[in-house]
């Protein structure tokens, strides 16, 4: 970077990290969250927001956040925040768990908790801190590491609430815990840097949905943490689906740390937002471990969606699989940067790596790029990535079986699609996944 | 039935089908043989609709509407159904979802009611009893993964399910093992009926002996050099092609 970029990039930090003085004075809070949130915001403010000749954010420039001047969120739950809830929500909300935040703030009069089974907590985040603070601090910060992105440093700088999850050993959860994620606007744009914690012990089982939702007529900017603890032979099946304003922001860290034969599956959907970058990183951290990483994208407009994911495989006999696909029309632009780490020692790894992008419009774009960095012999690591417009034999042999060019065309942009919903195992989640992408291809509005 | 009159066809501006004439009636077997580059699977592509194929000359009719007017969707809609040679994989739809999309549009286009997922059951339920298979194919991707014998069965299956008036089956006993052959036989011979015809396209005899074609027709460089009865592909197989050049040489 040259000295004039770093400038800039500084410039605009510090806003933020003029803020956080006063946000950390009256945030308060044990010591050990302060020393954590100092160690963050002095990081931001030395690193400043990413700009496109850092290699990790060249395809993404975040400059309409960073000259944004983005205010703290309102207090209180806002007008729509209920309705918007209500509009995500999967099957009765009285029949499962829910946890809503509204502008990174629990919210507890948005949530749904009887019947928790014993010993599992769901709450505010900031209600663990004080209740649960050796087991929380065990845990937050672990793996989101502030040096990896600056937007992880500023969410960590702020950190007050969100939610916390905690699902003790050898309990399997029936039901999917839903955590809604509300972002409102304000009379100038807000940021909302939320943040969620989920420690899921050793032969526990759950499945859990997070919803990320704007409510409101304003433009805003979420900026979310989400971390994953998984002890030995836990079993987690995870759904993300981002349907953010288009007008709106969304930067996001999901860090996982997976225990000895523990397996992850993850399904990221992204359908909104105006520029929506997440950063994914899990750790495979003990023997064994197994991870399941797939996307759908489905965009329009001059959205953008920027993937970069980081498995590090830490122990031997560890597998990873990923499967990205995004849907681009007009001028909608997909990234996908892979990152494997295999550490040496991580014998027998097997990693599988695949990106697909089908451009709709001459205008759309993607960009993929694989990083393998491979420090063990024994290993099997592969990649592959396609894109580009629908495939003209494809075409041609639906044709050939009396379906026309357009029925034709819908049925192999969907299937694009449906490739990634099939990895959807939570029945009623398929069906609404299957309407909202079905919503997404016929441009109807649903955001 | 079919009516092919001295239809020509080039690829990218290079003559590969020079002059073809093949009358087929309802209910006959006709099979194409030739060597390599003789222009057996670009006859079945041109008359599938393929759009890289530019019909130059002549004519192609369906009882007798004009195919090379149609596009492919039409021809397939008007009953015309040819087995590829190599079937595309379709990624994220199911065998069950396609072949209903596909039923239900050509019942569309005849103004027919279309079928809702349970009656479509039913139906496939019936022409898998027809051919004998069992349902293993119909809850996986459109060809993916599937061997290359599953991809000729898959479609042999879609044969069944859209019940053409003419079917081309292009050397859809390439690369089949003699098990696999003789399932797809058995499945085509129970799919024979007096009111549906069907062109095979072979490089081999092997594929003759499961199933008993009405004629045999010798195509050689864009044109169909020879026909006869069953007997002509015996002999085709007992002398190879090589004679076919040197008649070829002494003409010229």
């Amino acid at each position: 970077m040259t000295a004039a970029a770093i400038d800039r990039s500084v410039d605009s930090a510090a806003p933020y990290v003029r803020a956080h003085e006063a946000f950390a004075r009256a945030a308060g809070g044990p010591e050990w969250l302060q020393d954590l949130r100092g160690a963050a915001i002095a990081r931001f403010g030395e690193v400043g927001f990413p700009r496109t000749n850092d290699e990790r954010w060249r395809f993404t420039s975040v400059e309409r956040i960073a000259n944004g001047r983005f205010a703290a969120p309102p207090a209180g739950i806002p007008a729509g925040a209920r309705d918007a809830v209500g509009r995500v929500l999967v099957g009765e909300a009285q029949e499962g768990l829910v946890a809503t935040c509204v502008n990174g703030r629990f919210a507890p009069e948005l949530s749904s908790l009887a019947d928790l089974p014993a010993g599992v907590v769901v709450t505010a985040l900031g209600e663990a801190i004080r209740i649960h603070g050796d087991l929380v601090r065990r845990h937050l910060g672990a793996t989101a590491e502030i040096e990896d992105n600056p937007f992880t440093a500023l969410a960590t700088a702020f950190l007050e609430d969100g939610v916390f999850v905690y699902v003790p050993k050898d309990v399997v959860l029936d039901l999917p815990i839903q955590v809604v994620f509300v972002a409102t606007g304000g009379a100038q744009p807000v940021v909302s840097h939320a943040r969620a914690l989920y420690v899921i012990e050793s032969n526990a089982q759950v499945s859990l949905v997070e919803h990320y939702v704007g409510a409101g007529d304003r433009p805003y900017w979420t900026n979310v943490v989400t971390e994953w603890s998984l002890g030995a032979n836990a079993v987690v099946d995870a759904y993300r689906i981002q349907r953010e304003r288009t007008d709106a922001f969304h930067t996001a860290t999901t860090a996982m740390r997976q225990g000895r034969s523990s397996v992850l599956s993850t399904v990221n959907f992204v359908f909104g937002g105006a520029l929506s970058r997440h950063d994914i990183r899990a750790v495979l951290d003990g023997e064994g471990a197994e991870c399941t990483i797939n996307g759908l994208s489905v965009l329009r407009g001059e959205q953008l969606v920027d993937h970069h994911t980081t498995i590090d495989h830490a122990k031997p006999h560890c597998n990873s699989w990923e499967l990205f696909n995004g849907v681009y029309d007009e001028k909608a632009r997909g990234v996908f940067t892979g990152r494997i780490i295999v550490r040496p020692g991580a014998q027998k790894t097997d990693s599988k790596q695949t990106s697909n992008s089908l451009l709709l419009s001459e205008d759309a774009r993607s960009d993929s790029q694989p990083q393998l960095e491979i420090y063990a012999d024994d290993v099997k690591c592969t990649h592959g990535a396609t894109l580009g417009p629908i495939d003209d034999r494809s075409l041609f042999y639906l044709q050939s079986r009396g379906i026309d060019r357009e029925g034709a065309r819908n049925l192999l942009t969907y299937g694009f699609g449906a490739e990634i919903l099939n990895s959807v195992s939570l029945e009623p989640l398929r069906a609404r996944l299957d309407d909202l992408v079905h919503a997404q291809l016929e441009y109807r509005d649903h955001l | 039935m079919l009516e092919i009159r001295n239809l020509h066809a080039t690829v990218e501006g290079k003559p590969i089908l020079r002059g073809i004439d093949l009358t087929v009636k309802p209910g006959e077997v006709h099979s194409i043989m030739g060597p390599n580059g003789s222009g057996k699977s670009t006859l079945a592509q041109v008359l599938a609709g393929h759009p890289a194929y530019e019909v130059t000359d002549g004519s192609a009719s369906l009882e007798g509407a004009d195919l090379l007017d149609m596009d492919p969707e039409e021809r397939a809609r008007a009953g015309l159904f040819m087995a590829f040679q190599y079937p595309v994989e379709i990624k994220g739809i199911t065998n069950a979802y396609f072949l209903r999309s596909a039923v239900n549009a050509i019942r569309k286009a005849r103004g027919e009611p279309e079928y809702d997922t349970i009656d479509f059951l039913d139906v496939l339920d019936e022409k898998l009893k027809v051919i004998g298979w069992e349902d293993t194919f119909l809850n996986r991707s459109v060809n993916e993964g599937f061997s290359g014998g599953e991809k000729k069965r898959n479609e042999i299956l879609q044969l069944a399910v859209l019940e053409p008036r003419v079917a081309i089956l292009d050397e859809t006993d390439s690369g089949l093992d003699i098990d696999a052959l003789k399932l797809v036989a058995e499945a085509v011979n129970n799919l024979r009926s007096p009111e549906r015809s069907m062109v095979l396209v072979t490089h081999y005899q092997r594929l003759l002996n499961y199933i008993t074609p009405d004629y045999v027709h010798v195509l050689h460089a864009g044109k169909i050099v020879r026909s006869g009865g069953k007997e002509l592909a015996l002999e085709l197989e007992a002398k190879g092609y090589d004679w076919l050049r040197q008649e070829a040489a002494v003409a010229g």
